[in-house]
């Protein structure tokens, strides 16, 4: 247990975690300094015998000031999340020529649908997998995310992704990740009794590697989508 | 008690307990019915395509005499608070009566448009009606008319509560706060069918 | 409105002694009008709930910790739930659901609003009783078939609601989805019904607080705890008729072939969320107000010094309270919303950590140049400070939208809530209840156990929930039936341990207060009317206090907070004392 994040693999994750220390040491500032002076004052207030305690109502003065200061560093905190945030979510700002994929939540399964040469996700040399998402390193890849039956959440915690996949919706979600190797994805979103076994890996490859597997199952499909 | 002003509790808003009870109460129905219409108005815009024009499915010239029978309840509600004051126990009486009457009215005409409704197939989730509209169209339509009527129902129900009070004589000019909230229950329903028919029927 | 019709204005039979009269044991302990009767009703209903949502928690505690292993003493849960003491995964989502359900709407909401509103709101503003004794008597008895409804839902085909406390559509529209019909069906109508519960409590509040407050007691000399109270009930009263409406259109979805939430048939999934949220956060705030303003009681009497910056703690609780309608799309930054709308949203968010923040820096105000008396009460109450400053600072990771994306739906959620909810709302419940115990049963809980009890829940709390920050920093999700079925998890199960023990110690340390609670009823100490030297009305009537409360009507001279005025003998001056110049000495 501890406040460090585990290092990340996509390209905006980096900038998470960055925005992350930022706060954890705003905060952390100010859970050091609050509780500090809280633990001073029981000390040192602490009752004896033939003191009175002085009688204050206030001060408009530290009222204004304790007031101003952590709404400016509320404020700065959201300025600096915005254009984050802008960055991944809003589709308009998506990255051009990403490779796109189909990712089709249901209980308890992930099933993945790749498009065929013509960017088809039903032609004839289009395919599906099951708990398992090949994706190309250092590429960006659109996943179009739906779900058959209730609510689920993609989530692969090594990416910092995270969306939910809304029945009668598709919602796109980008990432570029920049180191090939294996990641667990999970379900973060309650989505019935198998919600804790909804597990599945996204795989990511070299973009020969890639290819190649893509191939491979194109061949293994028998041409079936 | 030492002198009478210390009786006196601190100003409040003026009014006395049973009508700022009411008050109260009805800022909770209106967001009561806020919700409904709220998510109706969300619905709608998000799938136009399964509501229907006004006046393809729903009976609009039967439901706009039903609007006049409520809003004359309102008036004759009025009247009968206007005769609590004025100590006559007759008058309170007979405009109790005529809004309970014009109440009861308006519950049997909308009772009469839902089982025609019914019979023509536009049930709760009427994904299949012909008439036009989707499931969200019945959905909304019973859900928003449906608290809606029991709303006057349970008026109906609180006027004849108060007729049969009043009968034994327990209103007067100086004890009349079970009219008075009677009657701000009732304009609040009246008040929220205006909203409802131009929205649902109209619109 | 004529003048004479204000006779019934300050209709108040309690008072001059007319409400002395005798009554049976039926009408003084069942179906009372007594609105501390009331009060202590709701106190023992929502231990109760508590007692149960806890004993929930220590089942999910050990599926957590030890996943498949059969539950010591687990033999006895039918086949449904825990077939040889394995607890199966449909019983752990009913148990995540109903541990939220109980703790939120039938232990912490009933225990802040129900509890202290009955027994401080007439007592505090100088009233013999509610302004409608009888609807008040109707919020309980409607919050008790709400309470076996919900209880039932366990014990019918199917089982309890397993859709979570937040009842996300579709999976709570279906019983297809779940298995679960009739127990969802059930936690849909028990809601609704303690909604009536609730919405009559605050109409009753609200008009008292209004209306009959005694002679002198202004706007701004009310205790904290009363307008925590008020603005609380305000709160209730808007929000809970959105839940009322979001809940009749989950029920039709699913009884009637509605199709609010069904995706299926045209319907929104989102809607619901909205809904939900758009009470849900004012919800928040419903559990948390109420908490601000004992606490602040508290402090002050502790410090013996006026509570600092009066004013602007009773702007904070109102900034709070109008900030928290439009914050609710926090809870919905993944669901697929538009990012601006997100970003919207994240702002909002922000702000309302502000008036949060004046609050904290006002009770240590409170402290500095105290003289400070480390009561039971008070000991609750610096925690409750201290550990809502871990739990409000924590929220400010989620309010940034980037950093959500992370921790959404992990149990970095799971601590933030518990650190406002327990370390929060339960740890002001419990410096609440040692406080005014006196004033309610006449005598003092005892001062020893009382400590050991507090010590251990500090301690063991924090055991308990601080590492739960570090769980969801790694992506562990919430409401996960078996960890250890995630690799990365697995290698976390330590932890997972560590917190199942800390949890069974922590709720050991409960069992304490509870008998203390019950014993110290009959042996207690005698409490006299004012235990802890403190300056509101309550305290200058004896403990407990007769029906009607005030012999006569008490008029009000100065503040709450009056600690240590000068020209005073004692460091208290009761709110009631005459400012004449024999009371100086």
């Amino acid at each position: 247990m501890n406040w460090l994040l585990e290092p990340s693999v996509s390209t905006f994750g980096p900038d998470i975690d960055q925005l992350y220390y930022i706060i954890l040491i705003i905060t952390g500032i100010v859970f050091f300094v609050t509780e500090g002076l809280l633990i001073y004052f029981l000390v040192k207030y602490r009752a004896r015998e033939g003191r009175k305690a002085e009688y204050i109502h206030g001060s408009t003065r530290a009222e204004v000031i304790w007031t101003a200061v952590p709404f400016v560093v509320v404020l700065v905190l959201a300025l600096m999340s915005k254009p984050l945030w802008d960055q991944i979510k809003e589709p308009s700002l998506f990255p051009e020529g990403a490779y796109e994929i189909e990712v089709v939540a249901r209980q308890f399964e992930w099933e993945a649908r790749y498009a065929g040469a013509n960017g088809e996700f039903d032609a004839d040399d289009s395919f599906t997998l099951l708990n398992r998402v090949h994706v190309p390193v250092n590429q960006p890849v659109i996943l179009h995310l739906e779900a058959e039956d209730v609510i689920h959440s993609f989530f692969v915690p090594d990416f910092r992704v995270k969306q939910d996949a809304v029945p009668g919706r598709r919602i796109p979600v980008w990432f570029e990740i920049t180191e090939t190797g294996e990641y667990e994805l999970g379900c973060a979103e309650l989505c019935g009794i198998g919600h804790y076994r909804m597990d599945g890996l996204v795989v990511v490859q070299s973009e020969e590697e890639f290819e190649a597997w893509k191939q491979e199952r194109v061949a293994a499909n028998g041409g079936q989508p | 008690m030492t002198t009478a002003t210390a009786t006196r509790p601190e100003p409040g808003f003026g009014v006395y307990n049973l009508k700022l009870g009411m008050w109260v109460f009805l800022l909770s129905e209106v967001m009561f019915f806020t919700s409904l219409i709220g998510a109706y108005i969300i619905l709608r815009f998000a799938h136009p395509e399964q509501f229907a024009a006004p006046g393809e499915v729903l009976n609009v010239p039967l439901t706009a005499v039903n609007t006049f029978i409520l809003i004359c309840s309102s008036v004759t509600m009025v009247k009968a608070f206007a005769a609590v004051e004025k100590d006559d126990q007759r008058g309170l009486q007979l405009w109790l009566v005529a809004t309970i009457i014009l109440g009861s009215t308006f519950v049997g005409v909308q009772i009469y448009e839902y089982i025609h409704l019914f019979a023509d197939g536009f049930v709760p989730n009427a994904a299949e009606y012909s008439a036009g509209g989707g499931p969200l169209y019945g959905s909304t339509f019973y859900l928003m008319t449906g608290f809606h009527g029991l709303h006057v129902s349970i008026g109906v129900l609180a006027l004849i509560w108060v007729l049969i009070r009043s009968m034994r004589g327990a209103y007067s000019p100086e004890r009349l706060g079970g009219v008075e909230i009677m009657g701000l229950y009732w304009h609040f329903v009246d008040l929220v069918w205006i909203v409802l028919f131009t929205i649902v029927y109209l619109i | 409105m004529s003048q004479t019709a204000i006779k019934t204005d300050w209709d108040f039979p309690a008072f001059a002694g007319e409400g002395h009269h005798e009554v049976g044991f039926i009408r003084t302990y069942i179906f009372s009008t007594d609105h501390k009767m009331i009060a202590k009703q709701f106190l023992a209903m929502s231990l109760i709930f508590l007692a149960l949502g806890g004993t929930l928690a220590l089942l999910m505690r050990w599926q957590l910790a030890f996943p498949g292993q059969p539950l010591p003493g687990g033999g006895i849960f039918p086949d449904t739930m825990a077939p040889g003491g394995i607890i199966l995964p449909e019983f752990y989502n009913s148990l995540v659901t109903m541990h939220g359900t109980f703790m939120i709407f039938f232990a912490i909401m009933p225990l802040l609003v129900g509890v202290f509103g009955n027994l401080l709101i007439p007592l505090q503003i100088g009233a013999g009783d509610m302004a409608f004794p009888k609807l008040n008597m109707l919020s309980f008895w409607l919050a008790v078939p709400a309470g076996f409804m919900m209880l039932a839902s366990f014990f019918v085909e199917g089982g309890a609601a397993g859709a979570g406390w937040t009842a996300y559509a579709p999976l709570s529209a279906d019983g297809e989805f779940t298995g679960v019909y009739l127990g969802q069906q059930l936690w849909l109508g028990s809601l609704f019904i303690l909604g009536f519960s609730s919405i009559a409590g605050a109409v009753n509040y609200i008009t008292t607080v209004i209306n009959m407050r005694a002679p002198g007691m202004t706007w701004f000399r009310l205790p904290l705890t009363i307008w925590a109270l008020f603005v609380t009930a305000i709160l209730v009263l808007l929000a809970i008729p959105i839940l009322a409406g979001a809940l009749i259109m989950l029920l039709t979805d699913q009884t009637l072939g509605t199709a609010f939430f069904l995706p299926a048939e045209g319907g929104e999934p989102l809607l619901w969320q909205h809904l939900f949220w758009f009470f849900g956060h004012p919800e928040v705030y419903i559990l948390i107000l109420p908490a601000f303003g004992i606490v602040s009681e508290i402090l002050a009497n502790g410090a013996r010094k006026p509570i600092f910056g009066y004013f602007a703690m009773v702007l904070a609780i109102i900034a709070i309270a109008f900030l928290g309608w439009i914050v609710w799309g926090h809870h919905m930054f993944m669901s697929g919303m538009n990012p601006l709308l997100g970003t919207t949203f994240m702002f909002t968010t922000m702000v309302i950590a502000v008036p949060s923040a004046i609050k904290v820096f006002n009770w240590l105000g409170t402290l500095w140049k105290g003289n400070i008396h480390f009561t039971v009460p008070f000991l609750h109450a610096a925690a409750f400070v201290s550990l809502f400053i871990i739990g409000g600072l924590s929220g400010i990771f989620m309010a940034s939208t980037p950093v959500d994306i992370h921790i959404h739906d992990t149990y970095f959620i799971v601590a933030h809530l518990h650190y406002v909810l327990f370390g929060g709302s339960l740890f002001a419940i419990f410096a609440g209840i040692t406080y005014w115990y006196p004033k309610m049963f006449g005598r003092l809980m005892n001062t020893t156990w009382n400590r050991i009890h507090f010590v251990g829940s500090f301690i063991f709390y924090n055991l308990a929930f601080f590492p739960m920050h570090g769980l969801g920093l790694e992506g562990m999700m919430r409401r996960l039936y078996d960890p250890t079925q995630y690799g990365w998890l697995a290698e976390l199960q330590p932890w997972n341990v560590f917190i199942t023990y800390a949890v069974f110690a922590l709720i050991a340390f409960q069992v304490i207060f509870f008998l203390n609670f019950i014993i110290s009823m009959w042996r207690g100490e005698d409490a006299g009317p004012n235990p802890w030297r403190a300056n509101s009305l309550e305290w200058s009537i004896p403990s407990p206090p007769p029906h009607g409360n005030f012999e006569r009507i008490p008029v009000v001279h100065r503040g709450a907070y009056e600690y240590s005025a000068p020209g005073w003998d004692e460091d208290f001056v009761l709110q009631n004392e005459p400012p004449s110049e024999e009371a100086v000495q």
